[in-house]
């Protein structure tokens, strides 16, 4: 076959652009094991968790109910509407952390950028649950020391079971790795050290240059950014459970035992929630390519 | 000076959100509380109990769960990879399996135990099946098990490590192959002098990442199998909710210093590899 394609190549007179290398063709048959196993692999949970939520067991045939029935399921309006409000105020409280941050140090502090980068990884490999036993225990202060002082006041305030600041801030905390990563990505991209000169040249003052310059620079990446923190936020679990506040995914947990099919129709849902915010993230990715080429 | 100050807000709560907690950990895990008088005291008593009986099998039971998944998943992630980066038609093949591991490396969790119980847990779509067309079900396994956790884990690490391993891959430059093909070198001797050590540092530092994340998961195997195999994140929920045992918070604490102290551990070696790397694919 080799020596056929070379044979042809040469007859047009048109040599191929790769070296034709004997003994590399020959190994595709594992390449398409691997495809093979690890798509069944992949693919089999989620259409037999399909079947399971949409086949009617009493008379055999194919009903939607559990997915009609997840608006009106008991307690999932409010654990879902408190896990959006708090994905919410996550993204705002983060990027506003996160976006003057990344600025300065590219701009102005690169010194800072090796540290700044550290505490950001960290969250990503301290093990959310240590974390938690760690806030739990800095929250347990409030009633046995502080009893009666403002500062406990605030504790309890953050602990407000509808809704709950503390899981607001400790989700910004492990949104930190991956709104960092993409705002520096994007703050890289951009070479914004040349465009906020310019804009300082032309007389425009520091607040001024953040807002008309660095914000619709930065617009992507702050989407990116705040759709990985929603996708994070929606579907954390340690933090909600061990310090005992319903969200959404501690809900699923709760109904699991009486309605086994509504718990799964729901993770099939949250799974093409995920995919769809994602979609979003490389849609948004593309324009931006496309927009730096032309 | 001034704009120092615009980042004093990042440090601050930094240190107030992240760095005290674990500092907390670090101290408390160091205090007893006496069951009678209630009196706090230097102690350490919860670090020698964790060293013991039921917290050192569950210790045992995470490193195994999360060193055997982490290199299984890396593996197969590797070999996936490769699989899709080679494949001389593959743009859109490549497209989709690149999105899907992003979709299914952020599929964890909750979703994801109840997607293998609907699949092959007791009353399963694939556990009927097989009971039905072969009569046998699953044979012995168990979805409930240390094996059956372990092949849910894979289910997120493989897409993870195809996410970490790509740039690496793409960072084997063809020109190398192409060097090694013209002085005459096999593909073994390619692999076996050229890109296995270049690639080397990623994979390892990868696998770390696998296994940090193994070692922290605590949804996907509270929802599977409550606390019935000994994993640390179990029995620090565990010991968290015992309301009756005196003392059992500052067990907790030190079962979580603990998990820090072993992840420590583990990325500081990452960190060695990491530097090994950055002189090959920057």
């Amino acid at each position: 076959m080799t020596a056929l394609a070379e044979g042809v190549a040469g007859a047009g007179g048109v040599a191929p652009d790769t070296p034709v290398r004997s003994g590399r063709r020959g190994g595709g048959a594992w390449r398409f094991a691997v495809l093979g196993l690890l798509g069944l692999y992949f693919l089999i949970p989620i259409a037999a968790s399909f079947w399971f939520t949409v086949r009617d067991r009493r008379d055999g045939g194919v009903t939607a109910e559990f997915y009609t029935g997840i608006p009106g399921a008991d307690g999932f309006a409010e654990a879902f509407t408190r896990s959006l409000i708090l994905a919410a105020l996550t993204v705002l409280l983060a990027l506003a952390l996160m976006i003057p941050t990344v600025v300065l140090v590219d701009l102005r502090l690169p010194r800072l950028r090796t540290a700044v980068e550290l505490l950001t990884l960290m969250p990503l490999v301290v093990p959310p649950i240590a974390l938690v036993v760690g806030v739990r225990s800095v929250l347990s202060w409030a009633p046995d020391y502080f009893l009666g002082t403002p500062l406990a006041d605030a504790f309890f305030a953050i602990q407000e079971p509808d809704l709950p600041w503390i899981l607001v801030f400790a989700y910004v905390v492990l949104a930190l790795p991956f709104v960092y990563r993409a705002l520096d990505a994007g703050v890289h991209g951009a070479d914004l050290r040349t465009l906020t000169e310019a804009a300082r040249n032309l007389g425009a003052s520091w607040p001024r240059v953040l807002v008309s310059v660095v914000l619709p620079v930065l617009r992507t990446s702050v989407l990116n950014a705040a759709f990985l923190t929603l996708a994070l936020v929606l579907g954390e679990f340690t933090f909600a459970n061990i310090l005992g506040f319903e969200t959404f995914p501690t809900w699923i947990l709760r109904i699991s035992g009486s309605a086994p099919q509504l718990s799964v129709a729901v993770s099939v849902l949250s799974l093409l929630v995920t995919w769809l915010l994602l979609l979003m993230i490389s849609a948004l990715d593309r324009r931006r390519g496309t927009e730096e080429t032309a | 000076m001034l704009t120092a100050l615009g980042t004093v807000p990042f440090f601050l709560y930094v240190a107030v959100f992240l760095l005290l907690p674990i500092a907390v950990l670090a101290v408390e895990a160091f205090r007893a509380t006496d069951p009678v008088t209630y009196e706090e005291t230097w102690s350490t008593g919860s670090i020698t109990t964790i060293t013991e009986g039921v917290y050192r099998r569950a210790y045992l039971g995470s490193l195994q769960l999360s060193l055997i998944t982490a290199v299984l998943a890396a593996v197969l992630g590797l070999a996936l990879a490769v699989a899709i980066l080679r494949a001389r038609r593959g743009q859109l093949l490549r497209r989709m399996v690149l999105t899907a591991s992003g979709v299914l490396a952020n599929f964890g969790g909750i979703p994801l135990a109840f997607a293998f119980i609907a699949t092959i847990g007791n009353q399963g779509v694939v556990t009927a099946l097989l009971q039905d067309t072969l009569g046998i079900g699953l044979g012995g396994f168990s979805l409930y098990s240390m094996t059956g956790l372990a092949l849910v884990y894979l289910y997120f690490l493989v897409p993870l490590m195809v996410l970490t391993i790509i740039p690496a891959l793409e960072a084997l430059r063809p020109q190398w192959r192409e060097a090694a093909d013209n002085l005459g070198a096999t593909g073994w001797q390619y692999w076996r002098y050229v890109g296995g050590p270049v690639l080397a540092p990623p994979v390892l530092g990868a696998t770390m990442l696998l296994f940090a994340s193994a070692f922290a998961a605590y949804a996907t195997a509270k929802a599977l199998v409550g606390s019935s195999v000994p994993l640390v994140t179990l029995q620090i929920a565990d010991a968290l909710s015992s309301n009756v045992v005196v003392g059992a918070e500052n067990l907790g604490k030190a079962l979580a210093l603990g998990m820090v102290v072993v992840v420590g551990l583990v990325m500081a070696f990452y960190a060695w590899v990491q530097r090994r790397t950055q002189r090959w694919l920057a």
